[in-house]
């Protein structure tokens, strides 16, 4: 074991309370990395609300040395994001607001407010009440697959040491290729013609037909999404091992806990912010981007057993052109999303205090 | 730490290698298809070894699909996602960490409350918003009765119609995947890291704030603007949705799209080896960017994360 691991741990021990922490760990750590501390203390909002003493009008977020209280220059910086935020993000998603309590005709003729009957129309349709239950399979399969490939694939690369980098490389190819590339390829291996790993299953007896069976194609969507997204979660899974520190994982061998034990039992609670935070990540995914593998793939069906609701948003407003139910499910989406975000905002807490 | 465990390591040799079979066996029939005429690539089952059509249906996809305009409109698109996004967010970012002034924390929550909305959540107002940007604008006028106010003062009966159609254009591509703060909170969160000391410096020396921008913010930010660049053109090279609503006119179309009006449809001949080797050519410049600058990739990827 080396005699320098206690430096590892700048962020462990510190018992003091909370107005003094800062201080504290600034004395027992190099300059550079006090510095950092510093910040990421006044970063969180609690923290930042107690007085410091030197600063007691800091606000959070703001560099200690600044340009004064000039509002003129920041305004200018700020208009170009502001600007284009306002046309393509506050006003549609506005829009979408307003056009979700409204109901029109497909030429915008007639348009009356409805309230709520746009929401409650959905959920008395059968059909999304079907895309939902699609739709939870769909990224809960996709979800499960991924992390699980992806844990055993970084452990694994965690204990090789000849030819990491080589097999790191090769995993992470498939993140430079397009959803609806993945779904392409996908599509011809099973292609029920044409198709090698179909052809396999056939000579193993086993019917397969994308086209005509919801099951089939269902599988067919799951196995690309996850193909495309697994690098996503195994680089972060990888990296965040490696950050792991060994003096415990060889306090733990001392102790005579074997590899896969230790892995379990230290490196992955470790690793929980980690996997937390790739869960909410594979639901955005899922949720979202894999719109171009249906679209390339299945278009929704058949039967509609791959109509996903972002594929059905599509579908309603592009070419139903029922824009109040679309505009409808676009919020109900945009709900979903913000909860993730307030969920990944939680994350950054907890990475916090775990130190990992 | 150095422990043997020869079994266990011979097993996570096997599982790393299923991982990277995993991977390539997709790619692989990739080529094999796209090496093949089309009379063998309908033969079942496909041969394992590649044919000696390669190049052919290369040439083949690369006209049908019009690569040579589409990859164009893919690197204006991918590019101009990637530098306009870098630039907006730099201003943006230096602004609500570098000034005091009254309204910065609404500027921070307007930004950061599009951190992480996709643009497939709002993509049928969105579709509306550029296919008339003057629309809120005309709004505007509408709710004030602008007309009615010019009739009033010069007698002139006007009608105000505005209209700004971005469809088939490259702003309107590009502008609204701008739109989302996933940058800014990046640039954000390094510049609070950086020491305090040099800008204290630099206004003892008297400089402006854009001089400090320029001469010291911005080269002490050039790793991490090469790893988010990355990111981004992946990111805008990929695109599907937004760009498939807007390849109403062919010749703005970008590789991805005209990628996929190569694949076979159940009522035309199934030209898979021609389809595969448009997506071995799509798939190319995303994964020599991967592969090439790999070390760049991964920062941009964790950074762009956290």
């Amino acid at each position: 074991m080396k005699a320098s691991s206690p430096i590892l741990w700048p962020e462990a021990p510190t018992v003091q309370t909370a107005p003094q922490s800062g201080l504290a760990r600034s004395q027992h750590t190099s300059p550079g990395e006090s510095a950092a501390g510093r910040k990421a203390v006044a970063d969180r909002p609690v923290k930042a609300r107690t007085p410091r003493r030197g600063h007691p009008d800091r606000e959070p977020g703001l560099k200690r040395a600044n340009f004064g209280r000039g509002a003129g220059l920041p305004t200018l910086l700020l208009l170009p994001q502001l600007l284009i935020l306002a046309f393509f993000f506050f006003i549609p998603s506005l829009r979408a607001l307003m056009q979700s309590v409204l109901l029109s005709d497909p030429f915008g003729s007639n348009v009356q407010l409805v309230w709520f009957d746009n929401f409650k129309a959905l959920f008395a349709n059968g059909e999304y009440r079907q895309s939902i239950v699609t739709t939870i399979w769909f990224t809960v399969a996709q979800n499960v697959i991924t992390l699980a490939v992806a844990v055993v694939l970084a452990f694994a690369t965690d204990r090789v040491v000849r030819g990491r980098s080589v097999y790191r490389t090769l995993i992470l190819l498939p993140y430079a290729i397009a959803p609806a590339i993945a779904g392409i390829l996908w599509a011809f291996l099973f292609n029920p013609v044409v198709g090698p790993l179909a052809h396999m299953l056939h000579a193993l007896g086993i019917s397969w037909d994308p086209n005509r069976n919801p099951n089939d194609a269902l599988w067919l969507v799951i196995m690309a999404a996850s193909w495309k997204h697994i690098c996503y979660d195994y680089i972060f899974l990888a990296v965040g091992l490696l950050a792991v520190p060994a003096s415990l994982m060889e306090a733990a061998a001392v102790d005579g806990a074997g590899p896969i034990r230790r892995f379990f039992l230290i490196a992955l609670p470790m690793l929980g912010p980690t996997v937390f935070f790739l869960a909410v990540m594979n639901f955005i995914y899922g949720f979202f981007e894999t719109f171009a593998i249906i679209d390339a793939v299945t278009h929704g069906g058949p039967a509609g057993a791959t109509n996903i609701l972002v594929y059905k948003v599509y579908v309603d407003g592009f070419v139903n052109l029922d824009l109040g139910s679309s505009a409808a499910q676009s919020v109900l989406l945009m709900t979903f999303a913000l909860i993730c975000t307030l969920l990944q905002f939680r994350y950054f807490d907890h990475k916090v205090n775990y130190g990992v | 730490m150095v422990e043997r465990a020869p079994i266990l390591d011979t097993i996570c040799h096997a599982i790393l290698i299923a991982g990277a079979l995993l991977v390539c066996v997709p790619l692989y029939f990739a080529f094999v298809a796209g090496s093949l005429s089309i009379a063998e690539v309908q033969k079942v089952p496909l041969p394992w070894l590649p044919g000696d059509q390669f190049v052919a249906n290369l040439q083949a996809a690369w006209v049908k699909a019009d690569f040579s305009r589409t990859f164009l409109n893919s690197i204006v698109v991918a590019v101009g996602i990637a530098a306009g996004k870098i630039a907006v967010s730099l201003l943006s970012a230096f602004a609500i960490t570098y000034f005091r002034f009254r309204y910065r924390m609404l500027a921070f929550w307007l930004i950061f409350m599009s951190l992480m909305l996709p643009i497939e959540v709002r993509i049928v107002p969105t579709f509306e918003a550029v296919a008339n940007a003057a629309l809120p604008l005309q709004w505007l006028a509408d709710t004030l009765h602008v007309a009615d106010l010019w009739k009033w003062i010069s007698g002139h009966d006007v009608t105000i119609a505005l209209e700004w159609n971005m469809v088939n254009t490259y702003p309107g591509l590009i502008l609204p995947l701008i739109a989302s703060a996933t940058a800014t909170f990046l640039f954000r969160q390094f510049f609070l890291t950086v020491p305090d000391e040099l800008c204290e410096a630099a206004r003892l020396d008297g400089a402006s704030p854009l001089r400090f921008f320029w001469s010291i913010l911005l080269p002490l930010s050039v790793s991490n603007i090469v790893a988010l660049a990355i990111i981004l053109f992946l990111f805008g090279w990929n695109q599907y949705l937004w760009p498939l609503l807007f390849t109403t006119d062919k010749d703005m179309a970008t590789a991805v799209i005209a990628l996929k009006n190569l694949i076979p449809r159940s009522d035309s001949e199934p030209a898979w080896n021609i389809a595969m080797s448009g997506a071995l050519l799509t798939m190319l410049p995303p994964t020599l960017v991967i592969l090439l600058l790999q070390r760049w990739f991964l920062k941009g990827l964790i950074d762009s994360s956290k």
